[in-house]
């Protein structure tokens, strides 16, 4: 019997940062002083706070160890593993009070959380299967199986209220209740775990910190539509989810979980893992499911919808990872218990992978409903270096932005919606006063003219010209008019294009638009970018009645612009700068400015 | 997998390896090993384990087991504290894991604290 389990993450963010040569030393530090019997090293999944990874928590103590490095080991080992003394230096400071170290849940990251689908993740060891069954694992497939027919089980997600959290949000049990009226000889069911969102990281840590939950409930899915055997679709870059995702396969068929006859209900089902190559299109479901046959990940038309004519043109259940997550859970303790989370049209929480200008980013979970300042002054920790927020992007290259003056809008899809924004999957940019919102509409644009996939032509060459509008606008070079013709060009896209990454590409041009107009003006009319980012509309100067003629930035400068003698003035030539602000950074007395 | 009772067999087995993970709050019983230099070195480990491996045995929920440094009478060492909510503190001295497993039988489990194994019966 171990006395103590030391968990230590093995999420991509912490292995980034080197949390495998953590667990090696730890071993190899344990071993030296004869504790192996009594002290289990677990690598879980993702804890959430990957910004101060890498992570490690020591139970029985709960103790919360962050940063840590190789060389902190043989120190947490030799006092807290083997004399009980807390290395008070590493801890999460957030945990450290005058008189006592609290518990991670009573952090301010932690504390407005609520824990559905990453109820594992930083928990369990994903590797290993009887540790997800000691939480109630497969528990859920056991009672469907068991107790419930197909009806009822669709009935039960029908009535939690989950919606999709793949971006959608199209109510979940309606969408099992499609593919289970079709009568086929074959039907599927498919997870979509390509995140495509750049910046969003919530299906991996779900894959990589509790892969058997999504294994259990895509054979819920299964049993409810009546399909026999199931996709996931991960794209390559996953490699850590992959892994445990192949793994927890092969465990589940093991203890006969996942195959033939399964809790000797009759019921047949099994799981396939197929890699893509990382297109953002790809995660659109027909073009995800194109994929899989083998084909160019191209979307093809709705109708008909993957419920009728889906994977190999039989019906089709196709669901997000952070959606399947929440199954077992929704099945365990009913549908009213999911009810009674969220608000009145958006049920349960909602995962959100925090970035940008955020002192915690990371990943949160947390009930629909919460507000973005309760998400951004209270889980975030707030803005760094004093800066204030300006917006929150949300939904990705698909989505739009909320403004400080909404921050008080409760999240949900709806409301999002009527604001003009999305959902989307869950990646939250956070951006302070120093991002220039043309630039942000610019970068992702720049993206889905990238990842366009070419079948149609108001997205294939629409978003390209869209990109170069933009690229005018922030040159200065554009007029009043053609911030009209953006807008047109805008809706035109949206109403004309074949699939959802056309009709949503002008999104960020047109929440930015709506909520920051006034900044479009001002690169257009007076050539000036407000938040000072657009290098064409920028000049850097020397005040002369600062520069103390140190000559330090002269001697920085990589194009050579900057002129003047030791002692006296120096002077930037304009023409030969490139506009990469050294001199700024390296100026003692504050003499370069940026105008 | 045939039944429910297989999963749950296998459930209740795999819970009992992992309590040590469970956040039992204030509710719980808490017993505390000093393990410094000095606990140590006076044989703190074998009654650790001894305290672990009991606790195990008889499947006691709601009782966490944990170290701390020295308590601050190393004459008296290995020193062990039972923590009980809403009831004072007990502390035995002068462990061995065979007072140990006495002490899970007598206090935890039947509540009768050994006075005979106390500091208060040491200082006498
Ligand atoms: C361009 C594009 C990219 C998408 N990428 C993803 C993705 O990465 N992951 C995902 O789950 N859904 C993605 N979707 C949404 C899917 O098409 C689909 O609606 C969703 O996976 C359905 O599952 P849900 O109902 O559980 O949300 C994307 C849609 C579009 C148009
Ligand atoms: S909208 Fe864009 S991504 Fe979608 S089919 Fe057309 S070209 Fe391809
Ligand atoms: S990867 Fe370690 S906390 Fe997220």
């Amino acid at each position: 019997m171990y006395r103590s389990h030391v968990l230590v993450c093995g999420g991509t963010g912490c292995t980034s940062s080197n949390s495998l040569a953590i667990i090696d030393a730890l071993e190899s530090e344990i071993a030296k002083k004869g504790l192996q019997e009594e002290v289990k090293v677990v690598r879980t999944g993702c804890f959430g706070l990957c910004a101060l990874g890498p992570i490690m928590i020591v139970y029985p103590e709960g103790s919360f160890y962050s940063q840590v490095k190789v060389e902190d080991v043989p120190e947490i080992v030799e006092e807290h593993l083997l004399k009980g003394r807390l290395v008070k230096r590493l801890l999460y400071d957030e945990t450290v009070t005058m008189e006592d170290v609290k518990s991670l849940q009573e952090t301010d990251f932690y504390k407005k959380q609520h824990r559905v689908a990453l109820r594992n993740c930083g928990v369990i060891d994903p590797e290993n299967i009887e540790e997800y069954i000691a939480f109630d694992g497969y528990m859920a497939l056991a009672k469907c199986l068991k107790e419930l027919t197909p009806a009822e089980v669709i009935q039960i997600v029908k009535d939690s209220g989950l919606r999709g959290r793949g971006g959608g949000g199209f109510p979940t049990g309606l969408k099992w209740s499609f593919t289970a009226a079709n009568e086929a000889d074959q039907k599927y069911v498919v997870c979509n775990a390509d995140e495509g969102d750049p910046g969003a990281f919530m299906d991996r840590s779900v894959l990589e910190g509790d892969p058997h939950c999504i294994v259990e409930a895509m054979t819920i899915c299964g049993y409810a539509t009546g399909a026999t055997e199931g996709y996931v679709y991960v794209r390559a870059e996953y490699p850590i989810a992959v892994k445990r995702l192949k793994i927890a396969i092969k465990q589940a068929r093991e203890y006969g979980l996942l195959g033939k006859n399964i809790f000797d209900s009759g019921f047949d089902f099994d799981l396939h893992v197929r890699l893509g190559a990382g297109a953002f299109v790809c995660g659109e479901e027909t073009a995800l499911m194109t994929s899989i046959e083998g084909n160019r990940g191209e979307p093809r038309p709705r109708p008909p919808y993957p419920a009728v004519k889906g994977l190999f043109r039989k019906p089709t259940t196709e669901n997000n990872v952070e959606t399947f997550a929440n199954i077992p859970q929704i099945i365990l303790k009913g549908a009213d218990w999911f009810a009674s989370m969220g608000t009145e049209k958006s049920k349960g929480t909602k995962v959100f992978a925090l970035g940008g200008k955020i002192k915690n980013t990371g990943l949160v979970e947390i009930p629909m409903g919460t507000t973005l300042r309760e998400i951004i002054e209270e889980i975030g920790g707030g803005i760094p270096n004093g800066k204030k927020f300006k917006a929150a992007q949300t939904g990705g290259p698909s989505g739009g932005c909320i403004p400080a003056s909404l921050m008080d809008t409760p999240i949900d899809y709806d409301n999002l919606t009527a604001i003009g924004c999305m959902m989307g999957s869950g990646g939250l940019i956070v951006m302070d006063e120093d991002n220039c919102m043309v630039d942000i509409a610019k970068f992702f644009l720049n993206f889905t003219v990238d990842e366009s996939c070419g079948k149609c032509t108001p997205c294939r060459v629409g978003t390209k010209r869209l990109l170069e509008m933009l690229d005018k606008i922030t040159a200065g070079k554009a007029t009043m008019e053609d911030l009209d013709k953006l807008e047109d060009l805008c809706n035109y896209i949206k109403a004309n294009s074949l699939c959802g990454l056309g009709q949503t590409a002008p999104n960020p041009v047109l929440a930015t638009l709506k909520f920051f107009r006034e900044e479009y003006v001002a690169h257009i009319q007076d050539k000036k970018c407000p938040a000072g980012v657009c290098k064409a509309l920028m000049t850097y100067s020397i005040e002369a009645d600062k520069c103390r003629g140190c000559t330090a930035c002269a001697r920085k400068c990589p194009a050579g612009a900057i002129e003047g003698k030791v002692k006296e003035v120096h002077t930037i030539n304009t023409d030969k700068c490139i506009k990469c602000g050294v001199c700024l950074e390296t100026c003692k007395f504050g003499a370069v400015v940026k105008k | 997998m045939k039944t429910i009772e297989e999963l749950m067999a296998i459930r209740e087995n795999a819970k009992k390896k992992m309590t040590v993970r469970e956040d039992t709050g204030d509710e719980a019983t808490r017993i505390v090993v000093g393990m410094a230099t000095c606990g140590i070195a006076a044989g703190a480990r074998p009654v650790l384990n001894a305290f672990v491996d009991e606790i195990a045995k008889r499947d006691l929920k709601g009782v966490t087991v944990s170290q701390t440094g020295c308590i601050g009478m190393c004459q008296y060492e290995p020193i062990v504290e039972v923590l009980e909510p809403g009831k004072e503190k007990v502390t035995y001295v002068k462990m061995t894991a065979e007072k140990a497993v006495k002490v899970v039988n007598d206090h935890i489990v039947n509540g009768n604290p050994i006075v005979d194994f106390t500091v208060g019966a040491a200082t006498k």
